[in-house]
């Protein structure tokens, strides 16, 4: 297991353009695997644009007390990325006038951004909808100081997303890091025991699950009655929804594809499942991601790519939602990986 | 050609049998797909036996095939390995429940 970015090795795919080039390179290059672009064409959905916003998701850095295998932020403890006071200010001006009924706080470990809570009691106010903290779980159990975080998310009836990669210690612990099941484990049963995720409670607790390994997630009803019951069985735990998301070839998990000689195999499986009608509802089309230092994305993935959004406003500070809703999506071979069977997003499957 | 009778690659191929006999392979395609559908047995547990079959018929495409599918279904290694070993168990009783043969030839012609 490492613990260290792939930034702090001084790996080559700490760089984008290196990792752009995979995804432009080889198999697609030549003429083995269409490029996405070609496969949107086909079914006449190219350009691809957004509808109306749904989704605000901010990622207010990069630092995570977690160095997960799979990580596409690349995130870990020594990632410095961190969103200022400033730019949280910024944001907020925007959370109070925007039209999208979700806010989705992401990193990293949200919680270690040290403007977290003052940042979720201002957003708060703005009275949006569904206000998502996604959170890793062992975070809660990392310090003392993060200890009372399910009192806190309840005070603010933020919705908590967590990620959960197995119901089995062995596969959790692999792609997580030793110890992270258990500590889940702990996690989960604290925040039910404040009211999360039981079954007639507003305090919404839903799951993410992503293979642990070079294959995609099987259906994401059926996985979900199975870490239902075992989660209740074994643990006397419950939750709401299980999102399940495949993971994209990008950062650590292209990292890991590349260095398990499955990188090949793994775009067939991507390319074979593309759907179209994945591509109507994938999540670009309805969610704008802003990075830690206010920069402005089609989703989560172009960011960790340094893909920009394609509009003269591009930056948190001259957020302009009507002219941002005009531009096309930036694409490219990654965003086979949202539109393979069910579809993937930050909400699992999307038809 | 390839210097190997199984190259990994072909079983992304397997579709295309049907480009030499359209009908028949339609037809196949078409049974396969119904035959792991949720039924009487979850595909769950459909996939267990396949990947049980596929050990006992040897077939190294479909073991690569229904080891990626048992993941993608959460299925965990041990419960693989039991269904393996069912399918090595049901294998090697058919040879040894041919002891008997041996036994009843060696009786017979005994005195």
């Amino acid at each position: 297991m490492k613990t260290k970015s792939l930034r702090a090795r001084h790996n080559k795919l700490a760089d984008t353009h290196t990792q752009l080039d995979i995804l432009n390179g080889s198999v697609f290059a030549e003429g083995e695997l269409p490029y996405f672009k070609d496969k949107l064409m086909e079914s006449g959905q190219f350009p691809l644009k957004p509808k109306k916003l749904e989704i605000l998701q901010i990622n207010v850095g990069y630092m995570c007390n977690q160095v997960c295998e799979h990580c596409h932020v690349d995130a870990g403890p020594d990632r410095k990325e961190i969103m200022t006071r400033e730019t949280m200010e910024e944001c907020l001006k925007v959370i109070l006038n925007t039209g999208a009924h979700t806010l989705d706080l992401t990193g990293g470990a949200p919680e270690m951004n040290p403007n977290f809570r003052w940042f979720v009691e201002e957003a708060s106010k703005a009275g949006i909808q569904d206000f998502i903290v996604r959170s890793n779980l062992t975070i809660i159990r990392a310090n003392k100081k993060y200890h009372d975080l399910p009192d806190f998310f309840k005070k603010y009836n933020i919705h908590v997303v967590s990620s959960m990669p197995h119901y089995t210690r062995g596969k959790t612990d692999k792609q997580r890091g030793d110890g992270v099941f258990d500590k889940s484990i702990i996690a989960l049963q604290q925040l039910n025991a404040v009211g999360y995720g039981m079954p007639d409670s507003d305090l919404r607790l839903d799951l993410v699950y992503n293979p642990s390994g070079a294959f995609l997630p099987g259906d994401q009803a059926a996985l979900e009655k199975d870490f239902k019951k075992a989660l209740k069985e074994d643990f006397d735990i419950d939750f709401h929804n299980l999102f399940a998301i495949t993971n994209l070839p990008i950062s650590r998990f292209l990292d890991y594809l590349i260095a398990s000689e499955n990188y090949e195999d793994y775009m067939y499986a991507l390319v074979e499942a593309y759907n179209p009608a994945a591509v109507e509802n994938v999540m670009c089309t309805n969610t704008l991601s802003v990075s830690w230092d206010g920069w402005l994305y089609d989703c989560d993935f172009n960011q960790m790519l340094d893909l920009k959004v394609q509009s003269k406003v591009n930056h948190i500070s001259d957020y302009n939602e009507s002219l941002l809703e005009n531009r096309s999506i930036f694409i490219s071979q990654h965003c086979y990986g949202c539109t393979a069977g069910s579809g993937s997003s930050c909400q699992g499957t999307v038809t | 050609m390839a210097n190997s009778y199984y190259d990994p690659a072909d079983l992304r191929k397997f579709g295309k049998i049907t480009e030499w006999s359209e009908e028949l392979g339609t037809k196949f395609f078409d049974y396969y797909g119904k035959v792991f559908e949720e039924g009487a047995l979850s595909a769950r547990e459909k996939s267990l036996i396949a990947l049980a079959v596929a050990h006992v018929v040897k077939c190294p495409y479909c073991i690569d095939a229904y080891t990626k599918d048992g993941l993608q279904r959460g299925i965990t290694k041990e419960e693989m390995m039991e269904a393996v070993h069912a399918g090595a168990a049901i294998e090697s009783g058919a040879t040894l429940v041919h002891g008997v043969q041996m036994m009843n030839k060696y009786n017979k012609l005994s005195m």
